[in-house]
């Protein structure tokens, strides 16, 4: 269990983590690592209180400041900060232990083996694989045995081989230890599926927290939604709402949609609507009267992603489509006009800030 | 004809002693400054680097100010000699130490090691070819500096004229610590 509260570098923030993965999401110079250093010692904070299961790290007030080396804390550093001229084996030999040669000799071995390392063990890091050196970062920030882990983002930059790998790892560190792991992430995807609860950053205050399913579904303002990437938010109005019949009318710029019943939120509401671009429906404008929630549209740019198809609108609304259905579409629409239709199911309002 | 190379081994062994001089104060300085903020840190850089810039007379007058009329001997030549080789020893010993990516040090700190293993079994290692090119161009320079010990040998001659030199003195130091600000931006130029 860590308790946090910093204000360091123009970060700001205050937060607790127990065991499982909790991620750290949001852009570069949010204040991920800044966080991370603070409390692995390599920075000092301006003030706040750092508690790890009942020991005192940091403490402004009582001017409690540990050395690095005396915090517990496993560090993952974003370029693995493995040692060049060690063989990996002489790296996870590297923690000093009070230990006698031959136990620390065979719990390394004892890692290595977990870790399946023990035919690179002689190797040094820039001789090994990606994966290895990846795999031998993670075996040695564990193998002192620390009562934290910091692991800063290193999923960035890494190809997909790679990355499928170092999920595994995590997942295998949650799986098998009890270690509460504090994870620095921009890429959501590694966010949502280890992390069991995530801390969303913007510009080193805390937008929000929780399971990164919750906070998905409901970010709390547009500027939580933008950061996790969501499309299509929309400025609106509710005109109308209806409980009984689990109706709403929205206003937005140029048109009206009909969406369900929006709980606590009253007429007259300033929201912003959200939709995901994948529940949108786009089909090719044939001259006919677009329908209930239909928007005739002008397509700017169409841009491939692997399996479907992305359409950018006039208006910055965003669709997508398979592929398949999109070459089937254009072959009889040269004109660029479309009609895009807004399930009304697909409808969600974020409040405003 | 036969030649006298002792001159040559004479010199070899006070350019050697002198940088082995140098190179204890030069190492630990830089060390410091690099991974320690503290006051007076600024000013520490800016005298280690004051050899420098003053003349090789200035130089020797200050040490005469400060030390009193020496005997030329061969223990003040080669202080003298390490004095005058500090700052290219601090100078390329301090980037070398800068150049090693502090998230090295940092996960040997996270690793459990204290600042002195975390400099003998991390830091040297990974700096070792700038510290070895360092203390070579210190060597060097040692080796063919000849000024301040011809101009020590003939101290006595010279006479304590040392006081209007004062101002000259404070004006390079000055010049070094604003430079030294300049650099780190903490002054816009």
């Amino acid at each position: 269990m860590i308790q946090v509260r910093l204000a360091a570098h123009g970060v700001d923030v205050e937060f607790q983590a127990a065991s499982g993965i909790t991620a750290l999401f949001g852009a570069a110079g949010a204040g991920k690592t800044v966080i991370l250093d603070a409390i692995a010692g390599f920075v000092t904070p301006g003030s706040g209180r750092i508690i790890l299961n009942d020991e005192i790290l940091f403490d402004g007030a009582s001017r409690v400041n540990l050395p690095p080396r005396r915090r517990h804390c496993g560090y993952v550093a974003r370029h693995w900060a493995l040692f060049q001229h060690m063989s990996l084996h002489d790296n996870l030999l590297f923690p000093p232990a009070d230990l006698a040669r031959r136990e620390r000799r065979r719990r390394v071995k004892e890692m290595m083996e977990r870790f399946g390392l023990l035919e690179a063990a002689q190797r040094r890091p820039q001789d090994v694989s990606p994966a290895e050196r990846l795999r031998a970062t993670m075996a040695r920030a564990l193998i002192g045995e620390p009562k934290l882990l910091l692991v800063d983002e290193p999923a960035d930059g890494l190809d997909i081989a790679l990355r499928a790998e170092w999920q595994k790892v995590l997942r295998m560190v949650r799986d098998e230890t009890s270690l509460p792991v504090l994870m620095a992430a921009r890429d959501p995807d590694t966010c949502f599926d280890l992390a069991g609860n995530m801390l969303l950053l913007d510009a080193g205050r805390i937008l929000q927290s929780g399971p990164p399913r919750k906070v998905l579904d409901q970010p709390v303002g547009v500027e939580a939604a933008r950061l996790l990437g969501i499309r299509n938010l929309f400025p609106a109005e509710i005109v109308a709402l209806d409980p009984g019949r689990n109706t709403s009318l929205l206003r937005l710029e140029n048109f009206e949609l009909a969406g369900p019943y929006f709980p606590g939120r009253l007429r007259g509401d300033r929201v912003w609507l959200c939709v995901e671009p994948g529940e949108l429906h786009a089909t090719a404008h044939d001259g006919s009267r677009p329908s209930a929630n239909q928007v005739a549209l002008r397509l700017e740019r169409a841009s491939e992603t692997p399996w479907n198809v992305r359409l950018e609108f006039a208006g910055g609304i965003v669709a997508e489509i398979a592929r398949r259905d999109f070459e089937r579409q254009r072959k009889d629409n040269d004109n660029k006009e479309w009609l895009v239709e807004f399930p009304p199911h697909a409808l969600r309002v974020l409040g405003c800030p | 004809m036969a030649l006298d190379w002792s001159p040559l081994w004479l010199s070899l062994r006070y350019a050697g002693l002198a940088t082995l001089l140098s190179i204890l104060v030069a190492l630990p300085l830089a060390w410091l400054l690099t991974h320690r903020r503290f006051p007076g840190g600024e000013l520490l850089d800016a005298l280690a680097n004051l050899p420098l810039v003053l003349p090789p007379a200035v130089l020797v007058y200050y040490l005469l100010a400060v030390l009193g009329p020496l005997d030329f001997s061969w223990h003040t030549a080669v202080a003298v000699s390490a004095i005058y080789t500090l700052p290219l020893l601090f100078r390329m010993t301090r980037a070398g130490l800068e150049a090693v990516d502090h998230s090295f040090e940092n996960a040997a700190r996270s690793l459990g090691a204290g600042e002195w293993r975390t400099f003998r079994l991390v830091t040297m290692p990974l700096a070792w070819r700038a510290l070895l090119a360092a203390v070579l161009a210190g060597f060097a320079r040692a080796f063919v500096d000849f000024a301040v010990t011809a101009l020590l040998a003939n101290a006595a001659s010279i006479g304590p004229t040392v006081w209007p030199l004062v101002p000259i003195a404070a004006m390079a130091l000055a010049a070094l610590y604003i430079g030294n600000r300049v650099r780190r931006g903490q002054v816009s130029a």
